[in-house]
């Protein structure tokens, strides 16, 4: 029982990374843009909130952690909204190929981030690694009281506010997408530009904001992963990549369903921990369960291709740029 | 003063690189009336409407809604000023519902009504006749539903200015009518409507005004009370065209395709063609007649074995005659037709995106078909596709810069030739060929028939597959009527009427039941 | 109420050729003027010094101009492999794993049969064994989107990241010594399996390997039939079908060599430069690749030129970051920011802008 509460914990923790990358990257999807960016967002949005409680931690007189929570917050948002502006910028205003400005994106985020992450501490003139203790405390500030309720408490109620956030957020664009006068308005633009054009919709407007938004999410992913999960530090590593890539298929796993994706994060958290608590695993075949996410992803992927249903497929122009004059 | 013109366009000017789609187009559309905007296929109706609507922005003039000039540089700005757009092309979003389509690009609160708008559809619905389902995906619609829904949209949207082009390609007469009907309604409800169309009976049926269209130029427009249809061709093609369209008496026919009960079902499992029984006899050119989408393109790629057909149909080639020795084309494939040394030539309808690689230069698509052949092993040779396409260039006065163009840069009659040539030029048993001078102009048109006459007299066994009547009645020996997937007759084109062929094309001749699309 | 748009952007219908190159050198100077600034802004470095740093890093002594050379082969590899694929309109993000499941099959065939067989005969089955496996790693997405017409970009994506796993599973399996989790330098005392020197250097070997399948790819892409299939299918599958050309087949055959030329960028890596297989021996070049290989328009020669470029910049940087303390990722900075501009001026050789006037003032004109 504690072994399986222990799991899921784990699983949530990991699933709320995920599931915020995801969640940002199936609004930015909705709008055709297949922002491949997105761990380069997450990165960005890491840096960036990490960057803003340092700056703030050692420059304030008497930093007070829920300060360093709103700089640090405001800070990641900001970054990754950029992000997701220069992909909006090249990919609509200079058509640039979706595929290839992604991937740049992600080359660059990880870069800057891993080049601040490394040295900002030393660049500031101190010594050691990063941390920002403060602020990740009130990241990770729970209800003790609730947390303490035996293992539906702990299951429920142990988590910093980011873990209830994302869920918000999640259901959040779930009836946005799905009920919201804007959202029909982006998923026409998504499916077929050229009528959303032709109904009045501003399909540049749209592509924009879901793009910077969307990303704007995405990147909160990055900064709970530093928050939270890494405990206001920095590991210079890919881990932030293999965390992005895994949103993005989970974007996939869950069709496009922001409300579908937020069960599917823990199932993709509880298929990465599984290992921990099988016992008789050599360190090798850790490696191997680890997979196990992609291999589901590429089961649906395969499976929704199939059987051609026409409610789970991709936003139909996923992938292709819209204008309006060619001929 | 009450402003008198609902619309005026003056002086607008629009090209797309070196074509020139409108010069200096002038159209007044008055108050409460419904105006024919006439006008060939490639005229230029489709940009000028669109540039009304938003789509495309004009390169120099005016225009001028309800007496004001505006500047529409978008389909809001359009929406914004009443005017409402039915395209050929139906724009709706497949996997939403009619309601959501309907609420689409609208302003209003934060969430969409759907009781509110099925209550408003329902009350259009009721005014005009018409019946859509609020909850319907568009993807689970027939042709006239998404049609209706599109006007529906328009009038939801609180059009006044309504634009419809072509709306009545894809009906049925009946459904046509209701059409018709309903435009009047509308009209009396005050709206002003356009409709694009090529059609003069329909002009004359339906419009209180008629404007003409000749090559992106306005020709002229008047009043339909005063118009017969003698006059709006003159308008419309220039100058009295008497089609001179020669044609021999076929030289010994010979029965080589024999078409038995082909049936073709798409990959939604819809009958497209059914159980067609048909011969095709070398030196005489078959003429296929029929409404657009009536199982035309499915017959002629059923033979090139491009669609798979439903078991028990059978396509028989017998290259010398009904006696002789008989190959089944069905299940084989292009590739293993040609590998058969079959020479079955097809000019496909999307010349670009089937016929022709926009992206390729002239010699490279000339061996598209023969590239397999040509050259030892692995590698290709480019010297005798190159030389075919000098010779294409040189026979059939194609204007290009050279042989090295891409062919998607050269002009739509240009395109045309380079296809028609390549496929003639493998000197073919069987030549297929689908709206093959559409967008054409007269003389490439004649060019286009001229080649198709040779081939008939070289013994080669031409399908025409048609749009215009008139051409399919002079130039065809035999035309066979298709509706609605079904064969509806084949008349002798040197004793048919027009009126039968039209008739036949909307109405099953066995059942005396009116055809559905 | 009405605005209409002041810029006016239409398809250019072709551009000289040199007035293109000018256009994207224009970006290129652009985008290292911006990383000027930002390195300037990090280290307050004269960017001049700067810039002379990075030549010395890349090209500073004859060693790191050959580890440069080394590199930009080991890029334009994967390149000239991806470009079948994207001629043929298929988004083959997935070279990272054809890569690392190349450089597994032979790290494999190294550490099983090293000390077994003759180097030429080892060298002969890393490279027939990465070729089959980067293949095969492929062929699956490729199978699938020509049976069931499933998103390749998205499916190639994920194979990535399975090929990591198991590279890590192996890495596991293979570790020398234990506990160290890496599989170490692979037949370090024999060089067993390794790729010989060549005129005194070692990677001469590399060069003409590679430079021998931009060649090849080339021509195949230029001047075979298969090669003609692919521009076919990539332009229209519906012309495609016309000419009898098998869709399905094109699409799977494509693919094969597409992830064979791929795993054997895998072989190159171990045998050739690394010696050892970790996920480091791709270590994101197979993303970087995907944006050689575009940007050269599928044209292999051009691809030398780009990744070339690419992999200055990477050693220019790493040299600044390491006279400064900074870490390697600096590189990625400088190389992002390039590229955001390169990718940019594209859209200058494809349009041109000008600027609307008013209609009114033709009227009054």
């Amino acid at each position: 029982m504690t072994q399986l509460i222990s799991l899921l914990t784990g699983a949530i923790v990991f699933g709320t990374v995920i599931l915020y990358g995801a969640v940002g990257e199936i609004i930015t999807e909705k709008s055709g843009n297949l922002n491949l960016g997105v761990p380069g967002i997450m990165y960005l949005g890491g840096i960036a909130g990490l960057a803003a409680a340092f700056l703030y931690e050692t420059h304030a007189a008497a930093p007070v952690g829920i300060v360093g929570l709103a700089v640090s917050f405001l800070a990641a948002l900001a970054a990754s909204a950029l992000g997701g502006l220069i992909y909006a910028f090249l990919t609509i205003t200079l058509r640039a190929n979706q595929n290839v400005t992604g991937l740049t994106l992600t080359i660059f985020g990880a870069g800057l981030a891993n080049l601040f992450g490394g040295s900002l501490n030393a660049m500031a003139g101190g010594v050691g690694q990063i941390h920002v203790a403060l602020t990740s405390q009130s990241y990770r500030a729970y209800i003790p009281a609730l947390a303490g309720l035996g293992g539906v408490g702990k299951l429920l109620f142990s988590f910093g506010f980011m873990a209830y956030l994302a869920i918000l957020i999640a259901l959040a664009a779930s009836w946005f997408l799905g009920r919201s006068r804007v959202g029909l308005n982006l998923r026409a633009v998504g499916e077929d530009p050229a009528t959303a054009d032709a109904a009045g919709v501003n399909v540049t407007r749209y592509k924009y904001l879901a793009t910077c938004v969307g990303a704007a999410i995405s990147g909160l992913g990055g900064l709970y992963y530093v928050m939270d999960y890494i405990k206001g530090t920095w590991t210079t590593d890919s881990t932030i990549e293999a965390l992005g890539w895994l949103a993005v298929a989970l974007v996939i796993f869950a069709t496009w369903r922001p409300a579908r994706a937020i069960w599917s994060a823990y199932l993709f958290g509880v298929l990465y921990w599984a290992y921990n608590y099988i016992t008789g695993l050599s360190r090798a075949s850790i490696e191997l369960f680890k997979m196990l996410p992609y291999v589901v992803t590429i089961i649906v992927l395969v499976a929704v291709s199939m059987r051609r249903s026409r409610e789970s497929q991709p936003p139909h122009s996923l992938g292709l740029s819209y204008f309006r004059e060619e001929r | 003063m009450a402003e008198e013109f609902a619309v005026r366009m003056v002086d607008v000017t629009k090209s797309f690189g070196q074509v020139l789609a409108n010069n200096k187009v002038y159209l007044e559309l008055r108050k409460g009336e419904i105006l024919s905007l006439l006008g060939e296929n490639g005229s230029g109706k489709t940009t000028l409407m669109n540039m009304l609507s938003g789509i495309y922005f004009p390169d120099a003039g005016q225009i001028y809604i309800n007496g004001r000039e505006v500047t529409i540089s978008s389909p809001h700005d359009a929406y914004a000023l009443g005017i409402g757009m039915v395209h050929q092309h139906f724009k709706l979003v497949d996997v939403l519902t009619a309601a959501e389509n309907i609420a689409l690009g609208l302003p209003g609160g934060a969430v969409v009504d759907r009781k509110s708008i099925a209550k408003k559809v329902r009350e259009i619905c009721g005014r005009y006749g018409f019946d859509v389902d609020p909850d319907k995906k568009v993807y689970d619609m027939s042709v006239s539903e998404k049609q209706t829904l599109e006007i529906v949209k328009t009038l939801y949207r609180g059009a006044d200015i309504l634009i419809l082009d072509e709306p009545t390609a894809v009906l049925t007469p009946q459904e046509t009518e209701k059409l018709f009907a309903v435009m009047r309604n509308m009209r009396s409800d005050g709206k002003s409507i356009i409709i694009i169309t090529h059609k003069l009976a329909e002009v004359l049926a339906i419009s209180d005004r008629v404007t003409v269209l000749r090559k992106g130029e306005y020709i002229g427009d008047m009043d339909t009370a005063k118009a017969d249809a003698r006059a709006l061709t003159d308008m419309m093609v220039g100058r009295t065209v008497t089609l001179n369209i020669q044609r021999d008496q076929p030289e010994r026919p010979q029965r080589r395709l024999e078409i038995r009960n082909l049936t073709v079902k798409d990959s939604d499992g819809v009958v497209r063609l059914d159980d067609i029984n048909l011969d095709v006899y070398a030196g005489e050119i078959l003429g296929v007649a029929g409404i657009s989408g009536c199982g035309q393109k499915e017959l002629l790629e059923a033979i090139a074995g491009l669609q798979p057909a439903v078991s028990g149909s059978s396509v028989k080639y017998r290259p010398t005659g009904p006696d002789g020795p008989a190959e089944e084309l069905l299940g084989l494939g292009p590739r293993a037709v040609s590998d058969r040394g079959i020479r079955l030539a097809f000019v496909p309808e999307d010349r670009l995106g089937m016929g022709l690689v926009g992206s390729m230069d002239l010699a490279d698509n000339m061996m598209l078909k023969s590239y397999r052949t040509l050259g030892k092993g692995m590698f290709t040779q480019r010297r005798q596709p190159y030389e075919l396409a000098r010779e294409v260039v040189r026979e059939l006065e194609v204007v290009t810069p050279s042989i090295e163009t891409p062919v998607r840069k050269l002009s739509g009659g240009n395109v045309q030739k380079v296809l028609v040539g390549r496929e003639i030029a493998m000197h073919p048993s069987v030549l297929m060929s689908a709206y093959a001078v559409r967008g054409l102009d007269i003389n490439t048109s004649y060019t286009i028939y001229r080649l198709l006459n040779e081939q008939k007299k070289a013994g080669v066994a031409v399908i025409y597959v048609g749009e215009d009547l008139d051409v399919l009645l002079q130039l065809c020996d035999r035309i066979a009527v298709l509706c609605s997937g079904r064969l509806n007759g084949v008349l002798d084109g040197r004793t048919a009427t027009k009126e039968e062929v039209g008739y036949r094309m909307t109405a099953m001749a066995d059942s005396g039941k009116e055809a559905r699309v | 109420m009405n605005h209409e748009s002041l810029l006016h952007i239409s398809k250019r219908d072709g551009l000289v050729w040199w007035r293109a190159w000018l256009i994207r050198l224009a970006g290129l100077l652009l985008g290292m003027a911006v990383s000027a600034v930002v390195i300037y802004a990090i280290t307050k470095l004269n960017p001049v010094r700067v810039y002379a740093a990075m030549w010395d890093g890349a090209f500073g002594t004859t060693r790191r101009a050959w580890v440069t050379t080394r590199d930009t082969m080991m890029l334009l590899c994967i390149a000239v492999g991806l470009a079948p694929a994207f001629m043929m309109r298929f988004w083959n993000v997935g070279a990272e794993g054809q890569i690392l499941m190349g450089g597994c099959a032979t790290a494999a065939v190294l550490l099983y049969v090293g000390n077994a067989c003759p180097t030429w005969l080892l060298l002969l089955m890393g490279a027939a064994v990465s070729l089959l496996a980067g293949a095969i790693w492929g062929l699956i997405p490729a199978l699938c989107k020509a049976r069931w017409n499933t998103n390749e970009t998205l499916f190639t994506l994920m194979m990535n990241y399975i090929a990591i796993q198991i590279t890590c599973f192996l890495v596991a399996k293979w570790e020398n010594p234990k506990g160290s989790n890496s599989v170490g330098i692979i037949n370090s005392r024999t060089q067993a399996g390794w790729f010989p020197s060549l005129f005194g250097q070692q990677y001469v070997l590399n060069v003409i390997l590679v430079l021998a399948a931009a060649v090849l790819m080339f021509l195949y892409l230029r001047y075979t039939k298969q090669g003609y299939e692919i521009s076919v299918v990539g332009e229209s599958e519906n012309t495609a079908r016309y000419a009898g050309i098998s869709v399905r087949r094109v699409i799977i055959r494509t693919m094969a060599i597409s992830g064979a030329v791929c795993g054997f960028s895998g072989f190159i890596a171990v045998s050739g430069s690394g010696h050892t297989i970790s996920v480091d021996t791709a270590g994101g070049r197979g993303f970087t690749a995907i944006i050689v290989a575009w940007m050269a328009k599928f044209n292999t020669m051009v691809m030398i030129l780009i990744a070339l470029l690419l992999v200055f910049l990477e050693k220019g940087a790493i040299q600044i970051a390491s006279q400064f303390h900074l870490n390697d990722y600096a590189s990625n900075v400088v190389e992002g920011i390039i590229l955001f501009f390169l990718l940019g001026s594209e859209f200058f050789i494809q349009y041109s802008v000008r600027f609307r006037h008013s209609h009114k003032k033709e009227v009054e004109a």
